[in-house]
């Protein structure tokens, strides 16, 4: 049994520990939001947050998690309130959608560092991330507005 | 999917008769005031035809019956209903249609999503549905108010009766309208009345794609379901000899280990369990005739063939007369590679086969083709299978197969296993599974008279066909040419008085298929990078050279021009900036692209800009329009720097995104989209951003370097000097 603690909810879960987290998550967990898209932290679509930390989970054995607070896309906002996701909406990022629980994920971080990222700071901090759609220019500007939204409170 | 069905849309209608697979063509309009076949399924009592439901609660259920794969159709799709019917797009739903006649594409016959046809197939019908709809909720509110139908007006999901200031909302009357006649003909309004159609609306599906609450084929999760790899074979075409099912069942969690037709299938109850389950299983596999097979030596071996004439395409006048009168003669050789889908979402499928029905959960572009498929694999007939469509992380063609293998494997294994499966693909296994753009080889010439007029252009090309052999081929190929290889070329737009492109289908085995923008995706790199070699060897700017031979082509013409001049074309750059263009019409619309790039001393390519200026006629959504420009200008960037499929010993020697790379945000240019106002056909818009971006690219390199790219992925000695 691992002991896990996922969008601040407790659970234990009775796989082998070198599972990835994200098959945790997915499949034991039915939180299908973080997506597989290579298994070899190539693409970022898995991206959650560990301890706050941005990891791929594709790669991460369900064991590293344990003891740990992991938060997923659906533990962002129960109501599409976080300034990412308002911003992601006004921008109308998405273009499948694969991508962007990864994409979102990993913004959440860059911007809990970096209040007001340049684009330069952006692009390190996103080009781990694959969009095969090409989302990453309505990306930068939803990442922009994000930050503005925070700084001021939010506009909605 | 393909422009294919575009070259041969008027034979469709035209004919109408079945296809070799017995799929009936035509046309198929459900009778008007017929109830939606799901009306059994829906608690909305409003169902006025198979595209929208009303519900007392107001909802507008819009079924669309095209798939969503982030082109946006689960949003253009609904505003032509929303629109005619008036409707609250605040209180607009759209639900996956399931597979049913009524939901047939308008154009092919069966229902599939391809060719970037899905918003103009659905202008009339969609639209049509909607006005339908609203005549008969104004006259169950005209009735419940005892008034002339005339007197009232439908407005955001109301009817109004302005004489006696009433009015009832479209969930009140949806009961009352149900039992309305409806109309036979109905008017459709005129453009100018349009409140949503050509305005930008914000996508319908974002927040479910940004929540994590969207289903994917691959989120699918029904009870007693299990998860599947499959042991695929290292070359096409190569089967089973052995392999070693009690070691892999000893693994913790496999369960079965099922052999296919196209391998060996470890069930288990999980994913992780079942890859562990695969690499256990030290499958052994025979060779076939593909194990030789090597990328080099198959260039080589294109280049012999393109030394016979192939099939002839278009022929105008008399080439070879006019290349002997030529003044200057120009040859080159272009050459592309084989290139995977790679959508982001890697192939998977849900199957339950039960002994009397089967249901299927995937995102595919070919409902019909894969419900057939499941039945045969199944052992059911066509109605006993349910095909789920469920969102699509990326299609590009990939998710249209005609053998519909994905789907399967999937039946085959729920069958053998007697419980829900999901197949899931790994990476690799994406990567790795063929069904690739063809790779293609092009021996291109052209002459110019001692004026500098271009009077003479040869174009041929080799490459595999993926049409010839399949239920499509007695509408794709035509004359022994294989649409699909020759569209983007054989349509030249340019004023050449001889000229001549033909095809040599070249005999390999690697199963290929329609690639985002399909055959347009090689010829537009060919034909415009050629001409700008042409317009430099006449010294002429390619601009001028290009607007000068567009004679008769207005559309191409337009966009050029509007690109140009967005581009700032012939105003001095920074130092050590080029600037390349192109213009390509594929699917009905015409794009032109302007590239603004620099190269460094050793190498660095940086790509700053992409004007992109498109005609696709009337718009529905122009957001959607530049989201398709922006996101097919990345495709093609990744194909023109990164993309190469390459064998050795038939094996494929790319596995995942380290050795077949994607374009990243690092290298995200600045795109800039501008819609040329047009009242011309519509077209449309999921790849036609695609083709023309690789010979911008390559056009704006060639003043920084001096060298000709002829050959993708570009190469780092192609960034240097010459
Ligand atoms: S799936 Fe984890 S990085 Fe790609
Ligand atoms: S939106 Fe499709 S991969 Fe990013």
């Amino acid at each position: 049994m691992v002991k896990l603690k996922v969008n601040r909810k407790d659970y234990a879960v009775d796989v082998s520990p070198d599972t990835p987290l994200l098959w945790v998550l997915r499949e034991t967990l039915g939180l299908t939001g973080t997506k597989f898209g290579c298994g070899m932290a190539l693409c970022g679509a898995c991206t959650v947050h560990l301890d706050g930390e941005a990891v791929r989970s594709c790669v991460t054995p369900v064991l590293r998690a344990a003891g740990k607070e992991v938060t997923t896309i659906e533990g962002l906002s129960h109501d599409l309130s976080h300034p990412l996701q308002r911003a992601w909406i006004a921008e109308d990022v998405p273009q499948c959608g694969y991508c962007q629980s990864g994409q979102i994920m990993a913004a959440a971080v860059l911007l809990r560092e970096n209040p007001n990222p340049a684009d330069a700071e952006i692009d390190d901090a996103m080009s781990g991330n694959i969009c095969r759609c090409g989302t990453y220019q309505r990306i930068r500007r939803a990442i922009h507005l994000a930050a503005r939204m925070k700084a001021t409170g939010g506009i909605r | 999917m393909s422009e294919i069905f575009n070259v041969n849309r008027r034979d469709f209608i035209k004919t109408g008769v079945a296809v070799g697979g017995g799929l009936m063509l035509g046309f198929y309009l459900p009778r008007i005031g017929q109830p939606a076949r799901r009306a059994e399924q829906s608690t909305s009592p409003f169902a006025p035809n198979a595209f929208v439901r009303i519900g007392t609660d107001d909802s507008v259920t819009v079924i669309v019956n095209h798939s969503e794969m982030g082109q946006g159709v689960y949003t253009a799709l609904p505003m032509l209903v929303a629109e005619e019917l008036d409707a609250d797009w605040t209180q607009v739903r759209v639900e996956a249609a399931p597979v049913d006649p009524a939901y047939n594409h308008t154009q092919f016959g069966i229902q599939v999503t391809g060719g970037s046809t899905s918003t103009w197939s659905e202008w009339e019908r969609l639209r049509k549905a909607g006005a339908t709809a609203r005549a008969m909720l104004i006259a169950a509110a005209a009735e419940t108010w005892k008034v002339d139908p005339a007197s009232c007006r439908a407005e955001n999901g109301h009817v109004f009766h302005t004489a006696s200031r009433r009015r009832l909302s479209y969930g009140h009357l949806a009961d009352k309208a149900s039992s309305m006649t409806p109309p036979q003909n109905v008017a459709l309004k005129d453009p100018k009345d349009f409140k949503l159609i050509g305005k930008p609306a914000k996508r319908l599906d974002t927040p479910e794609k940004i929540n994590g609450k969207g289903l994917f084929g691959l989120d699918v999760k029904v009870p007693g379901m299990l998860t599947a790899v499959v042991a695929r074979p290292p070359v096409f075409g190569a089967k089973v000899k052995s392999f070693n099912a009690d070691r892999a069942k000893a693994v913790p969690g496999v369960l079965r280990i099922v052999e296919i037709d196209r391998g060996v299938v470890v069930v288990a109850d999980g994913y992780w369990p079942a890859l562990k389950g695969r690499e256990a299983l030290e499958t052994v596999w025979d060779e076939s005739p593909l194990s030789g097979l090597d990328s080099r030596t198959q260039r080589d071996q294109y280049a012999e063939l393109a030394r016979q004439p192939g099939a002839v395409a278009r022929k105008e006048g008399d080439v070879a007369a006019a290349m002997g009168r030529a003044a200057k003669k120009l040859e080159a050789v272009y050459e592309l590679p084989y290139l995977a889908h790679a959508t982001m979402e890697p192939l998977n499928c849900v199957a339950d086969v039960r002994p009397d029905g089967c249901d299927v959960w995937t995102g595919t572009q070919l409902q019909t083709v894969d419900r057939a498929a499941a039945a045969q694999a199944a052992g059911l007939k066509p109605e006993q299978v349910k095909v789920h469509t469920m969102l699509l992380g990326g299609g590009f063609g990939r998710r249209a197969v005609v053998d519909s293998h994905f789907v399967r494997e999937a039946v085959e294994t729920s069958k053998a296993v007697k419980a829900p499966v999901k197949v899931i693909w790994t990476r690799e296994d994406d990567i790795r599974g063929g069904y690739y753009r063809p790779m293609s080889h092009h021996s291109i010439s052209a002459g110019l008279d001692a004026a500098g007029n271009l009077t003479a252009w040869q174009h041929r090309i080799v490459c595999q066909s993926f049409i010839v052999g399949t239920p499509f081929e007695a509408f794709i190929v035509k004359d022994g040419v294989d649409e699909t290889a020759v569209e983007g070329a054989k349509d030249l737009p340019y004023r050449i008085p001889n000229l001549l492109v033909d095809w040599q289908k070249a005999p390999v085995g690697v199963p290929t298929l329609w690639w985002r923008s399909v055959g347009h995706s090689h010829t537009a790199f060919v034909v415009e990078s050629f001409l700008d070699e042409v317009a430099h060897a006449a010294g002429k700017d390619s601009y001028e050279f290009r607007r000068a031979l567009l004679v008769g082509n207005p559309r191409h013409k337009a966009v050029l021009e509007f690109a140009a001049e967005k581009a700032g074309w012939g105003k001095p750059l920074p130092q050590g900036r080029g600037r390349g263009l192109a213009v390509h019409e594929s699917f009905g619309s015409f794009v032109a692209q302007v590239a603004e790039v620099s190269v460094t001393k050793d190498g660095q390519l940086k790509i700053h800009r992409v004007v992109c200026a498109i005609d696709c006629g009337p718009t529905v959504n122009p957001d959607t329009i530049h989201a398709q420009m922006e996101g097919g200008v990345v495709f093609g960037l990744t194909a023109a720097l990164y993309g190469e499929i390459t064998f050795e010993k038939g094996r494929v020697k790319q596995r995942n995104f380290h050795d077949y790379p994607m374009l990243r945000m690092n290298e995200m240019p600045v795109v800039e989209t501008h819609i040329v106002p047009s009242v011309e056909k519509m077209g449309g818009v999921g790849e036609t951003g695609v083709p023309p971006v690789a010979p911008a690219l390559a056009n704006a390199i060639f003043p920084l370097t001096g060298k000709r790219i002829r050959r993708l992925p570009i190469r780092a000695e192609d960034l240097r000097k010459a």
